[in-house]
């Protein structure tokens, strides 16, 4: 940008209208990746809307009073936030230079991760078993296609992480990794953001009310 | 468990050969029309031996210029089968009356009009908005692609396979009977037990990524790729209103997944969203579907309001007057449009208040519109008008568009809404500022960047054959149906008893012949143009005195667009440049950095076809294999890292000079 002048030329007076060297604007994927994260927070805008609407529409059948078991939704959450740390750390590490131990963390994020989705499919099943699955009352439909979005979500960023890991493993840092690797960080940390409205709204609302 | 398991029922779902509707005269005469029409392309491009060509220098492509001119393809394509939809009802219309059964029973009446509507919006209007998006703004803001060339591709190909899996629907099986909005629960499992309400959910979920996709893109675009020294108050009007539709799309599209994915879990799942029993609100869906419907109409002429503002200076000869203003007036209008979706349905009874809000927000649009229409004229007052076909379009606009903004202010008044809610006319309204403001201004739009596109432009007579069939043929099938709207006839109606209302509706179909003339002008002014190509050569670059960036380079560009990035100083940047004595540079030229072509998005698109089609039918083999191959082709893409080339420097000088003899030899 050091060549051309981006000052007004006098009237009449002919300024440079192009530059020689490459003109080559940076951080469209960061930008991108943004703004696709917006827009899938408004998917889980319109679940949240749904859900207020529709929850406590019970049809005779259980609340969430009856239905969700805190202590076991605190452990599941715990997960998630721990996920979120530790894929912190690993983040870290990138910006060290640090593969090997990138990688490690990388795989913590991913046990808890697992962790996270094993207990909330736990708590699925045994919700479907009591007979209050998603075809039961409105509020159960909207109960289970919410924390369910969000599920499928985090079983997507799994699938991405180990995807991320093979290539870091083949290929190593390099910029088009660490430019993936910031993507799916903020990915993580965003399903966190979305899980502490499900936590909050979802769960300890519907217990307290 | 396995005992009663059904070999056919396993293989092919609920595909039967029933589901061939070979039953149906018509649908018979038209898949045997389809079916030679189609034999006959196939053949000629093997004949023509294109298959290469088009695989490498198109289907495969990631420039936005022929991305762009695939959209509108595509769209000019859909445009024959919505407007074939528009005159079978227009033509069952005009002579259902009493004793006259019409030709069109109810059952495939009520598939056209939601066909016709789908159509309409999702694959002719919104591919052509997104089309000429891709192919100008990249050239107005001095860019050499989209931010991400791949997944342009990619969207491109994702609104085909929705469009494919709609037109699926006329020969395998039904399309919806619900409307193109689909409410429940008419469109719920009990209401709509069969494949239509599928075909159109897939057929719209898998289009709807593939917008939401190019939204983003085009975002990017707009926000990063910007021209050194073009701030965003320099920004040609044309790209502020794609920023802004852009927004919308990313701002509206997620809602309509989420709502029509909550109908496929009533559909598939058997849950209790939209249904009448177990707590449903149907009144949910229509609320979220508006959500995202209104946003969809401003999505839909925000961009038009760009090309005739571009069309308005550039035939007036002069700068647009009030470009803030139409800046802030665009950016008011993306705001509002989120302020007014409970107009669509003052009839749910959510009282005086609520209706009373959303009734003041709607007429209060009309002021930023309004300012942009008196822009336009101000632009044109004392100014060198010229009448070529593009401004004929934009003056045609206006009137017509004047017309459909008031009737639009008288809907939104809640009372007048309780009489003339889901009558005819509301049909009128939404016609006159849909043809009216976004098909005119789309067919402007060609118009003015056919020449930048091929490197001819359209011949004129045709054009303006087609702009008068068009405009009068638009007044003659859309008058009549205001006033039938305020006799208080309802739309969706497939046959009429009192015979007095029949004039009205002849008036009607025949306006829909003349608009059927409009398309077939522009038609033949297509293969004119082909025929006349050398005589209405653009060899300049700029055929009509343009005051933008894309018409500095040369008609077609090259595939870099711009050899050096230009550096803007003002608004109307080449009107500057022009005038202050811009130098075409003729040497130094480098190498250029672009990136590769793919295959990826047309192998994913195909596969998301057999995915819907394996969802609509029940086909669960079907739908899992390709689900699974989706997943590992798009992993597979991302192992690729070698994904972009350099345009070597010999190969830019050669294009440079074979342009500047182009140029010289004018002279």
């Amino acid at each position: 940008m050091a060549s051309h002048s981006l000052t007004l030329a006098k009237d009449g007076e002919a300024p440079s209208f192009y530059m020689e060297e490459d003109h080559h604007p940076e951080g469209g994927t960061m930008l991108g990746f943004w703004i696709y994260l917006m827009s899938d927070c408004l998917i889980f805008a319109a679940l949240f809307a749904t859900y207020a609407v529709l929850g406590r529409n019970y049809a005779a059948g259980p609340s969430p009073k009856d239905l969700f078991d805190l202590p076991l939704v605190a452990l599941n959450t715990s997960m998630l936030l721990f996920s979120s740390i530790t894929y912190g750390f690993a983040m870290l590490e990138m910006a060290n230079g640090k593969q090997a131990r990138m990688q490690l963390w990388l795989g913590v994020t991913g046990l808890f991760g697992l962790a996270f989705i094993g207990l909330e499919l736990y708590e699925f099943a045994h919700l479907i078993h009591e007979g209050a699955g998603p075809q039961r009352s409105a509020f159960l439909s909207s109960f289970f296609t919410l924390v369910g979005t969000h599920g499928l979500h985090v079983t997507l960023g799994l699938v991405w992480l180990i995807v991320l890991m093979v290539q870091t493993e083949k290929k190593g840092l390099i910029p088009e990794n660490q430019r993936r690797l910031q993507c799916l960080s903020m990915f993580w940390h965003f399903l966190d953001v979305i899980w502490i409205g499900v936590f909050t709204f979802v769960y300890l609302m519907g217990v307290l009310q | 468990m396995f005992a009663n398991l059904d070999l056919q029922k396993l293989l092919f779902g609920r595909l039967t050969l029933e589901a061939i509707p070979y039953h149906e005269p018509i649908l018979l005469v038209t898949f045997i029309g389809v079916a030679i029409g189609g034999v006959a392309v196939l053949g000629l491009i093997t004949y023509m031996r294109w298959w290469g060509p088009l695989w490498r220098d198109w289907f495969t492509s990631v420039d936005h210029k022929k991305i762009g001119i695939m959209y509108v393809v595509l769209a000019l394509v859909m445009l024959l089968r919505g407007f074939s939809d528009a005159l079978l009802m227009r033509s069952q219309q005009a002579i259902a009356f009493g004793a006259n059964e019409g030709y069109l029973p109810p059952h495939h009446y009520d598939q056209i009009f939601t066909a016709h509507g789908v159509i309409m919006i999702f694959f002719v209007a919104m591919p052509l908005v997104t089309g000429l998006m891709n192919f100008v703004v990249p050239l107005q803001i001095g860019a050499r692609d989209v931010a991400f060339p791949f997944l342009n591709n990619f969207s491109f190909w994702m609104t085909v396979s929705g469009a494919v899996t709609i037109m699926a629907s006329l020969f395998v099986g039904e399309f919806a009977r619900t409307g193109w909005l689909a409410y429940p629960p008419l469109s719920g499992p009990a209401g709509s037990p069969g494949v239509g309400v599928d075909y159109y959910i897939w057929g719209l979920q898998i289009a709807g990524i593939g917008t939401l996709l190019s939204g983003i893109n085009l975002i990017a675009t707009i926000v990063k790729m910007r021209a050194p020294g073009m701030t965003m108050m320099k920004m040609p009007i044309f790209t502020w209103t794609s920023l802004c539709t852009n927004i919308l799309i990313v701002a509206a599209f997620p809602i309509l997944t989420a709502v029509l994915a909550l109908l496929s879990l009533d559909r598939y799942v058997g849950t209790h969203f939209f249904s009448n029993d177990l707590g449903g609100n149907p009144m949910m869906y229509v609320n979220l579907i508006w959500i995202w419907g209104h946003p969809e109409v401003y999505i839909l002429i925000l961009p038009a309001f760009g090309v005739f503002s571009e069309i308005v200076s550039t035939f007036s000869g002069k700068r647009l007057f009030g470009y803030a203003s139409m800046v802030y007036a665009t950016v008011v209008i993306t705001i509002l449009s989120y302020l007014v979706w409970l107009h669509h349905f003052f009839t749910m009874g959510s009282g005086a208040s609520v209706n009373s809000f959303f009734g003041i927000t709607t007429m209060i649009i009309s002021i930023p519109t309004g300012a942009k229409l008196f822009n336009w004229l101000f632009t044109m007052y004392k100014g060198r008008i010229r009448f070529d076909v593009p401004m004929l379009w934009a003056i045609g606009f206006m009137v017509t568009f004047t017309i459909g903004g008031m009737t639009g202010v008288l809907l939104a008044v809640p009372p007048a809404d309780f009489v003339l809610h889901n009558s005819l006319f509301l049909i009128a309204h939404f016609h006159n500022v849909i043809i009216g403001g976004v098909l005119f201004g789309m067919l402007a739009g060609i118009t003015y960047w056919f020449p930048k596109a091929f490197g001819y432009q359209l011949d004129p007579f045709w054009g303006k054959m087609s702009f008068w069939f068009w405009l009068v043929g638009f007044y003659f099938a859309f008058m009549p149906l205001y006033v039938l709207g305020l006799m208080g006839v309802t739309r969706r109606v497939q046959h009429f008893d009192d015979p007095s209302l029949q004039i009205w509706f002849i008036i009607a179909a025949f306006g829909a012949v003349l608009i059927a003339l409009g398309i077939l002008a522009f038609i033949i002014q297509l293969v004119v143009s082909f025929m006349r190509r050398e005589e209405l050569r653009d060899v300049t670059g700029d055929p009509w005195g343009g005051r933008t960036l894309e018409w500095s380079t040369s008609s077609p560009p090259p595939d870099y667009n711009f050899a050096f990035t230009p550096v803007i100083h003002d608004h109307d940047a080449w009107s500057d440049m022009k005038r202050r004595g811009y130098a075409r540079p003729l040497k130094d030229f480098r190498p250029i950095h672009m990136p590769k072509n793919t295959g990826t998005g047309m192998i994913l698109g195909i596969l998301s076809i057999g995915f819907s089609f394996g969802m609509i039918w029940y086909i669960w083999w079907l739908a899992a294999l390709t689900f699974i191959a989706m997943a590992v082709v798009t992993i597979g893409h991302t192992f690729n890292y070698n994904r972009d080339f350099h345009i070597p420097a010999d190969t830019v000088v050669g294009t440079e000079a074979a342009r500047t003899r182009l140029l010289e030899r004018r002279v």
